[in-house]
């Protein structure tokens, strides 16, 4: 196998008004992923809707599985034959992917999947929401595994990470997870499509056919004595490297801030409003926006921390990503927390209410 | 300039359409936009919104929670936005739709006869056009001609809509 350029045929730049779910499928197009399968499920159904539009417009495939479970699995069958694999759904299908999730894993084959997240538990509503944090960062399925998550703020971020999303998870045969929520997905925004040539490494380990050459074998069943134990060392080894290379985080005005708040996705957004509010109010705050969920980036929120900084913590959720902010700071003292759930979204008032109450 | 618009109305009243045309006239004009639409049970037979933001600053939440402009296609929507617009804000009425618009201090309201306008013209479908034209004509944010422009490239297939669409927007600018 050689490697192989991929020139896109319409290569020009344009700036259009187009959904966080179109933004986010035409990333994939982009990043040369020719293989959707997914289920239809609101809020994300604009992005199987263009997919199914947009593959056949470039000679990929779409299909409409019939269930989540189907659609990931079809994603694995497509993996393993080394294509650029994606997969979307909200909430409660993305539950059920996890099987798929952990054997993609297991298999250390690389794939995307995103999460346009809706109120839960169960069926919950089809609100926007930020309470699949702890399922995403932490594994999700079982095993001693992660994926790399990638948490979006804007239309355009959709298109660029789940762009370069597939970049990511080729280098590590690695699923790569885009956590968006159901604002992010719907809303409209100005984006910026720049296509790009790209150069791609084959994938050796691939079932192309062993014609030639010695059999790949790709399989998460180890029962050989010691054989899975050594498997999930090469693993660690694995994530080891991704924090050290994948960390991505945001700072904004954090140089003299007093309060520091930490949010991600739809969140910071509102939170940033905030930080501009506060600071006019002669109040010293910071926004802190992790990028990279997994692998959370601790010691450079650390080093945020004057020792007596103040943060708080803004999340559609009950207090998740509040985990990892206590594991980077360590003095639960001075980490607070506001969060609206259930399909609710915070607002500038109460974000700022909150802030000022924890300075005191 | 900050201006936030929730369009509302009846599910097939074009409200989305409505405010894409909105966002889609203010980006091209350099500003920052975001389109929001509502979803959810109320989609079919109850009310459909959606909320635009258009902005010179960056935007943070697309949601609207106080406009400055309200378009109103029917009387749900009245019921349910009338009290939530800022003070010194726009309150655009389809009276086709409502029989009795309260009163209300501190927000300007406009009050046409959307539906009745539009089917006159020979489209009862263009009734959300005419308020965007009464909304350009009131708040000189956006102007006629970009507008009209941006009408071009979200029809560009069907020239017999845009010439209808057209005339609805003009007749809206000229009412108010």
């Amino acid at each position: 196998m050689k490697k192989s350029k991929i020139q896109n045929p319409k290569s020009k730049t344009k700036r259009i008004l187009i959904t966080g779910n179109e933004a986010c499928g035409e990333g994939a197009i982009q990043a040369g992923c020719r293989f959707y399968a997914g289920y239809p499920i609101t809020p994300q159904n604009e992005l199987t809707a263009y997919m199914s539009k947009r593959m056949d417009e470039v000679d990929g495939i779409f299909i409409q599985a019939e269930s989540e479970l189907a659609a990931i699995n079809m994603v694995f069958g497509a993996s393993v034959t080394g294509a650029r694999a994606l997969t979307t759904s909200s909430s409660p299908g993305i539950s059920l992917k996890q099987e798929g999730i952990s054997y993609l894993a297991g298999c250390e084959l690389p794939a995307v999947i995103v999460n346009i997240m809706r109120g839960g538990p169960g069926l919950g509503n089809i609100a926007p929401s930020q309470s699949d944090y702890f399922q995403a960062t932490k594994g999700g399925g079982h095993g001693d595994y992660h994926s790399v998550v990638l948490g979006p703020a804007s239309c355009q971020e959709m298109f660029d990470f789940t762009r370069m999303a597939f970049d990511i998870a080729d280098r590590y045969r690695n699923t790569v997870i885009i956590l968006g929520d159901g604002i992010l997905g719907q809303m409209m925004e100005p984006v910026i499509i720049n296509p790009r040539s790209q150069i791609r490494n084959p994938k050796k380990w691939a079932l192309t056919g062993c014609k030639n050459r010695k059999p790949n074998i790709i399989r998460s069943l180890l029962l050989k004595q010691g054989a899975l134990e050594e498997f999930n060392r090469k693993l660690q080894k694995k994530y080891d490297l991704i924090k050290r290379n994948e960390i991505r985080f945001e700072k904004y005005r954090t140089e003299d801030a007093e309060i520091i708040i930490v949010a991600y996705g739809t969140s910071s957004r509102i939170s940033r409003a905030c930080v501009n509010r506060l600071r006019k109010d002669k109040i010293k705050a910071g926004l802190f926006r992790p990028i990279s969920l997994w692998p959370f980036p601790y010691n450079a929120l650390k080093s945020q921390d004057k020792g007596k900084t103040k943060f708080l913590v803004v999340e559609m959720s009950m207090g998740q990503m509040l985990e990892d902010v206590r594991l980077a700071i360590q003095d639960d003292k001075r980490v607070h927390f506001y969060g609206r759930t259930g399909g609710s979204v915070p607002s500038e008032e109460e974000i700022i209410g909150k802030a000022v109450s924890c300075k005191l | 300039m900050n201006e936030q618009i929730i369009c509302a109305g009846f599910g097939g009243q074009g409200i989305m359409l409505m405010g894409k045309f909105l966002a889609e006239t203010g980006m091209k004009n350099g500003y920052n936009v975001t389109w929001l639409p509502s979803y959810g049970a109320e989609v079919r037979g109850g009310t459909a919104h959606s909320m635009v933001h258009i902005s010179r600053e960056r935007i943070a939440s697309p949601v609207v929670s106080k406009p400055t402009t309200c378009i109103v296609m029917n009387k749900p929507s009245l019921v349910k936005f009338i009290d939530r617009i800022k003070k010194g804000g726009l309150l655009i009425v389809n009276t086709s739709m409502v029989n009795k618009v309260p009163e209300k201090k501190g927000i300007k309201i406009v009050k046409l006869p959307l539906t009745k306008l539009a089917s006159e013209l020979g489209n009862v479908k263009v009734a959300n056009m005419i308020a965007v034209g009464a909304f350009i004509g009131l708040r000189k944010t956006l102007s006629l001609k970009d507008i009209q422009e941006a009408l071009n490239r979200i029809l560009p297939s069907k020239k017999d809509l845009i010439s209808i669409n057209k005339k609805a927007i003009e007749l809206g600018y000229k009412l108010v």
